[in-house]
C-alpha cells in the first residue's frame, strides 16, 4: 500500500539525504540563513548601502546611531552601516579564497602524500609540522611583512598558514579509506592512479573536508580582521570589519558604536560558519545514517 | 500448558521488540515463547536480522536504550520476571546469573588492561574477596580455557584470536553463571581454531552444568553442542524441538530451505536447491505468515493468516499451516 | 602447448616488517586448466587472498613466474598489464566495502568499460550494463540504486557484474559467498556455477568454506602459511585427504548431521606467525605425526598417488627429485 511512497524515498541520493538530515537540524539551518544573508549584501552592497562606504563628511562625524545613521558614523562621518555592509564583500571574499588556497594546496599535498605513502608521505607530513609549529598569526604575518600587506597579499598569507590543517585531514581520509576493497576493485578493472584519487577516494573524504572548510572560512575570516586590525591589512578607506575594529579602538570610551557593530558583524558571522560546520558534519556523519 | 518455573530455567512469554529508524517502526521480535531447561543446551538459528541477537538481548535487558523497546512479555528466569527488575538488580543478574559472549573477541576485551585484571574485576563485581584471593581465582579461570597461568599479566593483544575468545571466556565463567548466551563465538575465528573452542566449551558446560543459548548460523556447530535448536524467521521462531528431531525431521519449508543452502560433503550436486527472495523489511513484513512470498508450499491461506504454533511431535513446534511430512495439519 | 590456462610458478610474495619479512606466499606452483575451477583452501592468513592477489598483480609479486595463455605476465608493462585485466578479473569478499558508496549501480558496472574504454557512448555502455545486470539476475529497476540501499547478495551480484562486463577469461573468486547468509551464499553459488557453463570461464575459488570449496571446485589446493600442502582433484581431497593438516581440517567442519559417528583431530596451539616462519615444515609445531626430518627439512610437493603432497610421510615416488 505504501509502496509508492517507499520507492520515492529510496530515491534519495547521498546529497539529497545529507541536506534532509541537516534541514532538521534548527540551528544550521539558521547558520545557513545568516551565510545567505551575508552574501546577499556582499552581492547587493551598492543597492542596499544607504550611503557610499567612502563619502566623508566632516560635519556629522562620531555621531551615534540615529535614524539616518543607524550605525552612526565614524570619524570622517561615513556611515557605519554601508561599511559594514561594503565589509561584507571584503570579508567574505578573503575567508572563501583564503580557504581555496589552503584547501586546494593542502589537498592535494594530502592526497599524494595519503595516497603513496612512504618517504614522500614522509617528507610533506613532516615539512607540514614545521609550518604547523609557527603559530598561523605570526607565520601570516611574517608573510604579508614581506610582500607588503594588500588585500591578495593578506589572502595568501592567510591561505598559506592554514594549508597544514587540510592536507592532514585529507590525508587522515585517504588513508582510512585507500585500503577497502573498492579501491582494490577499480585497480583490478585498470584504473589509473589519478582517476581512482578524484573519483573513488576524494568523494568519500569529502565529508571532513567539507566540515573543515566551512570553519575554516570563520578562522579565516578572524585571522584576516587580526591582520588588519594591527594594520598589516586593507589599506583605508577600503572598509574592511578588522580595520574598522582597530580604529573604533582609539575611540571606544565615547564613540563605543565605532566598535561594536564592525566587531557584532564579525561575531555574527563566525557564529553562523561555526553553526553551519558542526550541522554539516552531523549530517554528513555515515553513523547517522538510516 | 501449566508449566512450574523450578523445572525451567528460563522462559520467555510473548515476548516483541520494536525499533524505531528513521521515524519507522522495525519489528525486530514478535509474540516470541522459549523456554529453556536447567543444563540445556539451546541453538538459535537464522539469518541475520532475524532477531537472534535481539532476543538474546532482551533477556540481559542490554538492548539500547533509546531507539528500541520491549514492547510486551515476560521473561522468567528462575521464577523472576527479568523485565519487571530494577537497574539495579539487573546489574548483579548480570554477569553473576546470566553471562554473554560476544562474536568479536578483539573488541570484547579492553586493550589497556590485562586479562587478568579484567576477570578479577568480573569476580569483584559480584564477590568481595581480598586481593589475592581474587588473582588466585582469576588464574584457575584462565587453567580452565587452556591458558597457563603465567600469562595472567599479559594483555589482550599479546593474545592470539583463539586465545582471546578463551579468556572471554574465562571472563563469563569466573561467576559460576547459570545461563551462558554464546552469539556466534567462533565466527571470527579460524576452522582449526573454532574445533578447539567448540571442544572446550562443550567441557565447560558439563563441568559447570550450566545452560547455554548458542547464537549461530552454522546448523554444523547446532549439530555438534547443541540439545535443541530453534530456527528464527523475520522476528519469530518457526521450528522448535530437539536438535535430533529438528535435523531427521523437519517441518517447516525455511527449515528445509536452510538445511537445503548448504553445500553437502558427501554427494555431489549440481546446483543448490534454493528459495528465492529476500528475507523480508522488517518495516514492512508480508502478511499472513511472513515465510509465504518465498515458500514453495504457500497456499491461500498463508498469505490471509498468520499461523499458529502446533505440535507435530512431543516437543517439536512448528509454525505453519501446511504439513510438509503429509496429512493435514491445521491447528 | 600447455594445457593449463594459468600456469603459477614458484610464485613468492613477501611484506616488509619491522620484524623481518613476512612470507605470505612463499613458493607455490599450481596450473588451473580452461573451463576449470581450482579452490583454494585455508585458514586466515595462510597466504590464499594474496596469492590470488598476487597473480593478478594487484599485489606485484616478489618472485616467480605466472603464465597466462603461455606469457609471462609479470613482465608486463602497465599498459600491456591493463589490456589483460580485461582478461584476469577478481570478486571480493566484502560486498560492503567493495563497492564505491558514493555511485550507483549503473555508475559501478559501467566503470569498468569506461575506464577500459569500451563503448562508444553512455548509452551504448547503459546498454551492456543491462545486459550484464539480467545475466547475474539483478533487476532493471535497481539501475539508479546505491549500493546502501541494496543487500548483501545484490550486493555481491554487482561485483560479479562488474567483472564480468569486461569479458575475462578467468575470474578470481576472493571469498565471495563468505558474508553472505547461507540461503543467499547458495543463490549466489548456484549462479556462479551457471556464469562459469554459459561463458566457460576458469575460476580460481578462494575459500575457508571447505563445504563450499567443495561443491563448486573441480580441483582443490590446501594452503597452509604461505604454501601449498596438498593440491588433487576435489574429490580425493575429501576421500583421501594425506597431508596431516588436510586431514585435520577436514575434522574440523561441523557437519550438520546428527549422531555422526568421526573421529575429530583437534589441533594444538595457534597457527605460527608468517613473519620468520620455521624452518622445515611449517607444520611440524602442530602436527600429530612429526618426526625429527620435519623441523629441519621443507617437504617439496610431490606426486602420490592420485594427489601432489609436500609431507616427509609419504616418500617420493621415483622419478621426483630430493
Amino acid at each position: 500500500m505504501n509502496q509508492k511512497k517507499q520507492n520515492k524515498e529510496k530515491k534519495y541520493s547521498f546529497w539529497g539525504d545529507t541536506w534532509k538530515r541537516l534541514k532538521r537540524n534548527r540551528l544550521a539551518m539558521f547558520g545557513l540563513f545568516i551565510i545567505g544573508l551575508l552574501v546577499f549584501c556582499a552581492i547587493f552592497a551598492d543597492l542596499i548601502a544607504p550611503y557610499d562606504y567612502a563619502t566623508q563628511d566632516l560635519m556629522n562625524a562620531y555621531q551615534g546611531p540615529s535614524l539616518q545613521h543607524w550605525f552612526g558614523t565614524d570619524e570622517f562621518g561615513r556611515d557605519i552601516l554601508s561599511r559594514v555592509i561594503y565589509g561584507t564583500r571584503i570579508s567574505l571574499q578573503i575567508g572563501f579564497i583564503a580557504v581555496g588556497i589552503s584547501l586546494i594546496f593542502g589537498g592535494f599535498l594530502g592526497a599524494v602524500a595519503g595516497y603513496y605513502g612512504g618517504k614522500l608521505d614522509n617528507f610533506i607530513m613532516r615539512v607540514m609540522d614545521i609550518i604547523m609549529s609557527i603559530p598561523s598569526i605570526l607565520l601570516a604575518i611574517s608573510i604579508v611583512a614581506a610582500l607588503g600587506s594588500s588585500m591578495t597579499n593578506l589572502m595568501i598569507a592567510t591561505g598559506i598558514s592554514y594549508i597544514p590543517s587540510y592536507a592532514r585531514i585529507v590525508r587522515a581520509s585517504i588513508l582510512g579509506i585507500k585500503d577497502q576493497e573498492f579501491i582494490e576493485a577499480a585497480k583490478a578493472v585498470g584504473t589509473s592512479d589519478w582517476t581512482i584519487i578524484i573519483r573513488h577516494i576524494l568523494p568519500n573524504c569529502l565529508a571532513p573536508i567539507i566540515v573543515q572548510a566551512t570553519l575554516g572560512v570563520a578562522f579565516a575570516i578572524l585571522t584576516a580582521a587580526g591582520l588588519s586590525f594591527i594594520g598589516l591589512g586593507i589599506a583605508p578607506p577600503t572598509p574592511e570589519w578588522g580595520s574598522m575594529l582597530s580604529t573604533g579602538r582609539n575611540y571606544i570610551r565615547d564613540y563605543w558604536h565605532m566598535t561594536l557593530f564592525p566587531g557584532l558583524a564579525i561575531a555574527l558571522t563566525i557564529f553562523a560558519l561555526n553553526v553551519l560546520g558542526d550541522g554539516l558534519r552531523d549530517a554528513l556523519d555515515p553513523k547517522l545514517r538510516g | 500448558m501449566e508449566h512450574t518455573s523450578n523445572e525451567k530455567l528460563l522462559d520467555i512469554r510473548d515476548l516483541s521488540v520494536e525499533y524505531h529508524s528513521n521515524g519507522k517502526i522495525v519489528k525486530a521480535v514478535s509474540n516470541l515463547n522459549l523456554s529453556l531447561k536447567k543444563g540445556e543446551t539451546l541453538g538459535f538459528v537464522g539469518e541475520t536480522g532475524a532477531g537472534k541477537t535481539t532476543t538474546a538481548l532482551s533477556i540481559l535487558r542490554i538492548l539500547p536504550e533509546l531507539p528500541s523497546r520491549i514492547t510486551s512479555g515476560e521473561i522468567w528466569f528462575n521464577g523472576e520476571n527479568l523485565l519487571l527488575k530494577s537497574k539495579k538488580e539487573m546489574q548483579q543478574i548480570r554477569g553473576k546469573e546470566i553471562s554473554m559472549i560476544f562474536q568479536d573477541p578483539m573488541t570484547s576485551l579492553d586493550p589497556v588492561a590485562t586479562v587478568g585484571k579484567q576477570i578479577e574485576e568480573m569476580i569483584g563485581l559480584h564477590e568481595k574477596l581480598p586481593k589475592k584471593e581474587l588473582r588466585e581465582k582469576a588464574a584457575q579461570m584462565l587453567e580452565q580455557v587452556g591458558i597457563k597461568r603465567e600469562r595472567i599479566d599479559d594483555y589482550p593483544h599479546q593474545f592470539s584470536g583463539g586465545m582471546k575468545q578463551r579468556v572471554v571466556i574465562a571472563m563469563a565463567l569466573s561467576c559460576n553463571p547459570n545461563l551462558l548466551i554464546a552469539d556466534e563465538p567462533t565466527t571470527a575465528l579460524n576452522v582449526t581454531i573454532q574445533a578447539q573452542v567448540l571442544e572446550l566449551m562443550k567441557n565447560l558446560k558439563r563441568q559447570y552444568q550450566m545452560s547455554m543459548i548458542m547464537i549461530t548460523h552454522d546448523l554444523g556447530i547446532v549439530a555438534e553442542i547443541c540439545d535443541s535448536v530453534a530456527i528464527m524467521y523475520a522476528g519469530n521462531i518457526v521450528e522448535y524441538g530437539t536438535v535430533e528431531r529438528v535435523y531427521e525431521n523437519f517441518c517447516h519449508p525455511y527449515t528445509e530451505a536452510l538445511f537445503d543452502s548448504i553445500p553437502s560433503l558427501d554427494e555431489d550436486q549440481e546446483e543448490l536447491k534454493v528459495i528465492a527472495g529476500l528475507t523480508p523489511d522488517p518495516t514492512n513484513l508480508p502478511s499472513g505468515c511472513p515465510f509465504h512470498p518465498r515458500c514453495p508450499y504457500a497456499g491461500p491461506e498463508c498469505a490471509q493468516q498468520a499461523p499458529e504454533v502446533r505440535e507435530t511431535e512431543p516437543g517439536h513446534i512448528v509454525r505453519c499451516h501446511k504439513d510438509l511430512k503429509g496429512g493435514s495439519g491445521n491447528e | 602447448m600447455s594445457e593449463y590456462l594459468l600456469e603459477v610458478k614458484n610464485l613468492k610474495k613477501y611484506f616488509k616488517t619491522k620484524n623481518g619479512p613476512l612470507c605470505a606466499v612463499d613458493d607455490i606452483s599450481f596450473g588451473i586448466r580452461k573451463g576449470e575451477t581450482l579452490g583454494v583452501v585455508g585458514e586466515s592468513g595462510c597466504g590464499k587472498s594474496t596469492a590470488g592477489r598476487a597473480i593478478l598483480r594487484l599485489h606485484e609479486p616478489t618472485a616467480g613466474q605466472i603464465l597466462f595463455n603461455g606469457q609471462d605476465i609479470v613482465k608486463y608493462s602497465p599498459k600491456k598489464m591493463k589490456e589483460m585485466r580485461r582478461k584476469m578479473q577478481i570478486v571480493f569478499q566484502d560486498p560492503y566495502s567493495s563497492l564505491n558508496p558514493r555511485l550507483s549501480v549503473q555508475a559501478l558496472i559501467a566503470e569498468s568499460l569506461r575506464v577500459n574504454n569500451i563503448g562508444k557512448s553512455d548509452k551504448e555502455r547503459e546498454e551492456q550494463v543491462k545486459q550484464v545486470m539480467d545475466v547475474v539476475g539483478l533487476e532493471e529497476r535497481l539501475i539508479n540504486s546505491y549500493p546502501h540501499e541494496l543487500d548483501g547478495g545484490r550486493r555481491q551480484r554487482i561485483g560479479i557484474a562488474r567483472a564480468l562486463i569486461l569479458n575475462p577469461e578467468f575470474i578470481v573468486m576472493d571469498e565471495p559467498v563468505s558474508a553472505l547468509d547461507v540461503c543467499i551464499q547458495a543463490q549466489i553459488l548456484n549462479l556462479l556455477g551457471r556464469l562459469q557453463d554459459q561463458f566457460n570461464l576458469t575460476y580460481m575459488f578462494i575459500s575457508h568454506n571447505l563445504s563450499v570449496v567443495k561443491h563448486i571446485s573441480d580441483r582443490i589446493a590446501v594452503m597452509h602459511l604461505g604454501k601449498i600442502v596438498e593440491i588433487a582433484d576435489s574429490a580425493e581431497i575429501f576421500n583421501n585427504p594425506r597431508h596431516p593438516y588436510t586431514q585435520a581440517l577436514l575434522s574440523s567442519i561441523p557437519i550438520p548431521k546428527v549422531n555422526l559417528k568421526r573421529e575429530r583431530i583437534i589441533l594444538e596451539g595457534d597457527v605460527p606467525s608468517p613473519v620468520n616462519p620455521p624452518a622445515g615444515c611449517r607444520f611440524a609445531g602442530r602436527c600429530r605425526h612429526a618426526m625429527p626430518v620435519c623441523k629441519e627439512v621443507c617437504p617439496e610437493l610431490k606426486q602420490c598417488g592420485n594427489s601432489q603432497v609436500a609431507c616427509h610421510l609419504y616418500p617420493a615416488e621415483e622419478n621426483s627429485v630430493r
